[in-house]
């Protein structure tokens, strides 16, 4: 048996494969073959690692060496220095832009260090096609203990205990949903895991799936033994073909196993799971149109009462839960309920991903303990604003929830609190805003995105949307009234208070919180026709300053639709008719003449 | 029966669990509005997919509004249905919707007809405050049915009909968001689709969104063509229904009047296509005999049941849908086409004059009525045998239109010799009513005995699929009845499995019969309008002094002057088709 003494993890999630980390891997493993080291050296393509500001990523173990913005081209340096020699490649390590010094081990990074990784455990450590590398991280021992030592009850008393709440958005106590769904009697039960995730940005859900996907399996089958399911699904959109693959192969491995199938650890529980896919329709993440969609219907929700957990997946009770809950439980399991509730808050226990992404300097996947501040999010895991610009906004929850301005930065995220501050904790998306970003525009963008994903179902958010949206639309023209800003209140109310499902009854969220938090700005597109983050183009006039202009022709020749005119060495000026506001003028103009207002 | 106690505008009462608050409200007296909701109670047909939310109200606990149409009321429930937060959210709902909507009330089909208008204006919208682009498609006119989706209000009635009422699956919900709209699958026409034209979306329309083709226009161009005689014929269901466009109770026979009035627009003769319902008997009787008596003597090239084959949009269904049964239903024409092919051959020839110069209007409760006299076989030289076909709604717009105060008229009676009919041509007009007709003659036929009793209430009834064992001296005959097509579909996948155990079946398109055809007085989802037609329908027939086909003397004049006898080869020609495969036309452009 040779004896592996280095693992150089390469990180194989969707975002690091869009910068080539597949090449990256290639070429470390062709290095270490020419150099004779393969029975060494290992190179393992794993799950993300979430710093993705800074991918591709390699992570060398057991020194915990982690490489950023690795190129193909680098495979041989690092194979030549480190593996061979065990030098670290210092050109390749992160710089900390504080302390302006290299950081080697990740653990030490301001990235990572206030992070907890529970959902995200294996992500980045194991080879996700690989189920003896989730074994060996205690893989399957929580459905084994489930099975040979627990009742389904005393699993749903552990679940409950633990202060588990659904991670898709909802927040609803999972280990009580499992005990409704196990309290109806029926032929025939479902667990559904749901991973449609639809927030743009988020990607939670996906990265879970592509690194560590037995997690997810695992928790399923122990869902099936509580509520006394036989079958599984998981619904995944389309759009995810790795985190297809990954599944698939970790549902063969499963089998294979025995994990997966009849009298699973020759305890008589029978369990198998199937997939489903989704076209990418926003609203199929609400579970009951994800229903109707996998019962092969158009994906659009129905009146809740009746829940899934009654009346589900072929009017069958049918328990669904999202990616992230399911990945929580096996730990929750192993390491037992208490451990899980001494972290968070007191009602909403746990860690939480957040996609991490805007103007902050460290996009990526990070998860953290509930309870943790919006400023230690930003400012320090996310390394603080782009670029020096001044903080203006941090939008959680999706294109559902509020925009939380530097008032609330010092508020602990939790369910509770972000839910009373205007907003939602969602699937988890996280954007931070910056004050080149206008608040109208950015509460337009969220609308254009829930009036396309909007099913057509019911009149609210059918036709209100559309309407709100036209108002915000009519706003950033500089056409809005004063009337208009009651009307989008008014709308925006009677929206979340009569709409038919979670996506109507959320959509107006980034209006409303905009509207409270940024008040002036509204007023201001109004009444003073004037963007002050300079976004808004129809609020926006350039001219030429007729003192400063020495009429060299630069900036006429330079306009795309003709519209300034002026004789050579003769002052030049604007026709605001024609103007399409590209600002090309401005800057070809050497002397500052073109002014925007 | 479990009660449950709860609060509604400060009323405390008890109703049975499982009622849904709007229900619920009613039984206390208040009248919440709703508009997507429908139900035709009793009849197992309910539309409830909480999808325009202008029924929401406030039940207290519950963060925002719910639909009463939907919210099952529980123990102790407090429930508000007019504070201030109801009434605006309610208001601006139904602002939104008709932000949505084209302003043509004053020429749109519906008016005075419509949910949408009505609700306008019980809520007192004076302005429309959201205004913005309006979601527009394609308009879409087929034989029978015009498709104007701008007037969609995606209440999904018509989806809730064609799909699970009908089996039809020709409308879905198509799009999303703003642009979602009922429509056939890829927005294809209705005539590529496997429509029936049973005209049951139009019924339960709200809008104007879908309505029939109108041929008002067409009859009143060939009443004052002076070159045309212009022949009327009157479907059984018309005068159970007529007088409710004018105001009079629901079930009000109008026979008499509505004869009178087609005289005053002008029509030279006033026929009953209940004449050619009795005369349908003869044929579909004798079919029906025939093939029992050859069954039974063991020729195996004999298929039973036997079905009618009156109702064209259930001919239509199985030439859709079951085109591999096309030998099973008889092939008797429907009393329509009958009524038309005699006219233009035995009437014409008795009046000395050219087909083509006599021109047949039908007034049906039924718009596949409208397709069926378009079809190629029911055509001599292109020159169809009824012209026009216009539903009972066309014909009291027609006599508003004349100025005619239909209900001081006095009673008519129909001319002859194609107005002459017995109470079994009447009962065509509801579910049962042509089994009964048919069983009324083909017992005497078949014993040679007068039957014992003439009315057959095992027959009777509003049961979607109801059956009955009629013995004929001895030879038990099994009937099998099913009205709206998803029950038919029942009763054909059992006669295609050899599970059936019928003989002979009775299908009707339309819930209730042709009393709730796609043509007939909109009923706004009340079963009880349906039920007093249906009553109507059999007190006509215990009114007429001959109730039994075969004693018509009119039909047996025009045997002995001009068919011969049943099944004759004239009858075959004149009074029999032949059906078509359709299951490949579906088209997707």
């Amino acid at each position: 048996m040779t004896q592996i003494k280095m693992h150089l993890l390469v990180c194989g999630g969707t975002g690091c494969r869009s910068s080539h980390s597949e090449l990256v891997a290639k070429a470390l493993n062709e290095s270490l073959a020419n150099h004779g080291l393969d029975a060494e050296a290992k190179v393992v393509s794993t799950g993300c690692f979430g710093f993705c500001e800074k991918g591709p990523i390699v992570k060398v173990v057991p020194d915990n060496t982690f490489y950023v913005q690795v190129n193909p081209d680098d495979a041989e340096e690092i194979v030549k220095e480190h593996v061979l020699k065990g030098r670290k490649v210092q050109r390749l390590l992160y710089l900390d832009p504080e302390k302006e010094k290299t950081v080697s081990d990740d653990r030490h990074m301001t990235f990572y260090k206030k992070q907890i990784r529970i959902a995200l455990r294996n992500c980045g450590f194991i080879d996700p096609e690989n189920i003896d590398e989730y074994i060996a991280r205690d893989g399957y021992s929580a459905l084994a203990k489930c099975l040979t030592e627990f009742t389904p009850q005393q699993v749903i008393d552990i679940i409950k205990k633990s202060g588990l709440r659904g991670r898709g958005g909802g927040g609803f106590p999972t280990g009580l949903k499992w005990e409704i769904t196990s309290r109806v009697q029926a032929d025939q039960k479902y667990v559904i895991c749901n991973a449609d995730e639809g927030d743009p940005g988020a990607f939670m859900d996906r990265s879970i799936l592509e690194g560590d996907p037995h997690s997810v399996i695992e928790a399923m089958a122990i869902n099936g033994y509580c509520t006394g399911a036989s079958k599984g699904l998981v619904y995944i959109r389309a759009e995810y073909p790795l985190a297809i693959k990954r599944l698939q192969i970790a549902i063969d491995q499963a089998r294979k196993y025995g994990l997966l199938g009849e009298n699973i650890f020759g305890t008589g529980f029978n369990f198998d799971i199937e997939l489903r896919y989704g076209a990418g329709a926003f609203v199929c993440g609400e579970e009951t149109a994800l229903i109707h969609s996998m019962e092969g219907k158009r994906g659009e929700p129905t009146f809740k009462p009746p829940f899934p957990s009654e009346h589900g997946y072929l009017g069958k009770p049918s328990n669904v839960n999202n990616v992230e809950t399911y990945a929580n439980v096996p730990v929750i399991i192993l390491k037992g309920p208490e451990w899980f509730a001494s972290i968070g808050t007191e009602k909403s226990k746990g860690t939480k991903v957040f996609a991490l992404a805007g103007k902050v300097n460290n996009v990526g996947l990070i998860e953290v303990p509930m309870g943790i501040t919006l400023r230690e999010v930003i400012f320090e895991i996310g390394g603080g604003i782009k670029g020096g610009k001044e903080f203006k906004a941090v939008q959680t929850g999706g294109p559902s929830g509020g925009c939380l301005t530097a008032r609330h930065l010092d508020t602990p995220i939790d369910y509770d609190n972000l839910l009373a501050a205007g907003s939602m904790m969602g699937s988890g998306g996280m954007i931070v805003m910056d004050e080149d970003d206008c608040m109208v525009s950015i509460a337009k963008f969220y609308l254009e995105f829930t009036v396309e994903e909007s099913c057509g179902k019911c009149s609210p958010c059918r036709i209100g949307n559309k309407r709100l949206h036209e108002i915000l639309e009519k706003i950033c023209k500089g056409e809005g009234t004063m009337e208009d800003l009651e009307k989008l209140k008014n709308l925006s109310q009677v929206i979340k208070d009569t709409s038919l499902c979670g996506l109507g009854q959320t959509s107006p969220n980034p209006v409303l919180s905009t509207l409270e938090n940024f008040w002036d700005e509204y007023v201001e597109h109004v009444v003073d026709k004037k963007c002050r983050a300079g976004v808004c183009k129809s609020l926006m006039k350039y001219t030429i300053d007729q003192e400063a202009c020495v009429g060299c022709t630069a900036c006429a020749r330079a306009c795309p639709v003709n519209a300034i005119s002026g004789e050579r060495k003769q002052p030049h000026t604007i026709n605001q008719s024609i103007c399409i506001k590209c600002g090309a003028c401005m800057e070809k103009c050497k002397f500052n003449a073109v002014l925007l207002q | 029966m479990e009660t449950v106690k709860f609060t509604i505008d400060k009323k405390t009462i008890e109703v049975e669990k499982g009622t849904t608050v709007l229900n619920a409200a009613k039984k206390a007296g208040i009248d919440i509005p709703s508009l997507c909701y429908f139900s035709l109670d009793g009849m197992k047909i309910e539309n409830k997919p909480g999808g325009c939310r202008v029924c929401v109200v406030e039940v207290e606990g519950r963060r925002n509004l719910a639909p009463a149409c939907a919210t099952e009321v529980t123990d102790g429930m407090v429930v508000r249905t007019n504070s201030m937060r109801v009434l605006n959210a309610r208001r601006t709902v139904l602002e939104l919707i008709l932000s949505d909507h084209p302003f043509d009330c004053l020429v749109c089909a519906k008016s005075g007809n419509c949910e949408l208008q009505s609700l306008a204006h019980r809520m007192g919208v004076r302005e429309i405050p959201y205004q913005g682009a309006q979601s527009t498609y394609r308009k879409d006119t087929s034989p029978s049915i015009i498709r104007d989706v701008d007037k969609c209000i995606m209440c999904r009635r018509c989806e809730m009909m064609c799909n699970d009422v009908q089996t039809v699956g020709a409308l879905s919900a198509i799009n999303r968001g703003f642009m979602a709209v009922v429509a056939p699958a890829f927005e294809m026409n209705l005539e590529k689709s496997p429509c029936t034209y049973c005209g049951q979306c139009v019924a339960v329309c709200p809008t104007g969104a879908l309505t029939e083709v109108d041929h008002t226009r067409d009859v009143i161009s060939a009443l004052a063509d002076p070159t045309k005689t212009v022949i009327v014929q009157t479907a059984p269901a018309v005068r159970a229904a007529l007088g409710e466009e004018f105001g009079l109770e629901p079930g009000t026979l109008v026979t008499g009047k509505m004869v009178t009035a087609l005289r005053e627009l002008g029509f030279d003769y006033v026929f009953d296509t209940d004449f050619a319902a009795d005369l349908t008997i003869m044929e579909e009787g004798t079919e029906l005999l025939d093939r029992l008596s050859r069954y039974l003597n063991g020729d195996k090239s004999i298929k039973l049941p036997i079905l009618t084959s009156c109702c064209p949009a259930w001919v239509n269904f199985f030439e859709h849908n079951f085109p591999e049964l096309k030998d099973v239903p008889s092939t008797a024409r429907s009393p329509q086409q009958m009524f038309g092919s005699i006219a233009k051959s035995y009437f014409a020839k008795k009046l000395g004059i050219d087909r083509k110069d006599l021109v047949v209007v039908s007034i049906m409760p039924c718009l596949a009525k409208k397709y069926e006299c378009q079809r190629d076989e029911f055509k001599v030289d292109g020159n169809p045998d009824v012209d026009f076909s216009i539903s009972t709604r066309e014909l009291a717009n027609l006599i508003k239109l004349a100025n005619i105060d239909f209900n001081s008229l006095p009673d008519g009676d129909f001319d002859h010799p194609l107005g002459e009919s017995t109470g079994a041509g009447v009962i065509f007009g509801t579910t049962g009513g042509v089994i009964e007709a048919a069983v009324r003659t083909a017992y005497e036929l078949h014993t040679k005995k007068p039957l014992p009793k003439i009315t057959f209430e095992e027959l009777r009834g509003l049961e979607g699929l109801r059956s009955a064992t009629i013995d004929f001296d001895g030879l038990k005959l099994n009937i099998g009845i099913a009205h709206g097509l998803g029950n038919a579909r029942k009763l054909l996948e059992d006669v295609r499995d050899g599970k059936s155990q019928f003989h002979a079946i009775e299908i009707m398109a339309c819930p209730g019969g042709c009393i709730g055809g796609g043509g007939q007085p909109l009923h706004h989802g009340d079963a009880s309008i349906l039920r007093a037609r249906q009553k109507a329908i059999y007190q006509e027939d215990a009114n007429k002094p001959i109730r039994k086909s075969h004693e018509n003397p009119y039909i047996i004049k025009l045997y002995e002057e001009f068919l011969g006898k049943p099944l004759s080869e004239k009858s075959h020609h004149l009074l029999h088709t032949h059906y078509f495969d359709k299951s490949t036309q579906i088209i997707v452009e």
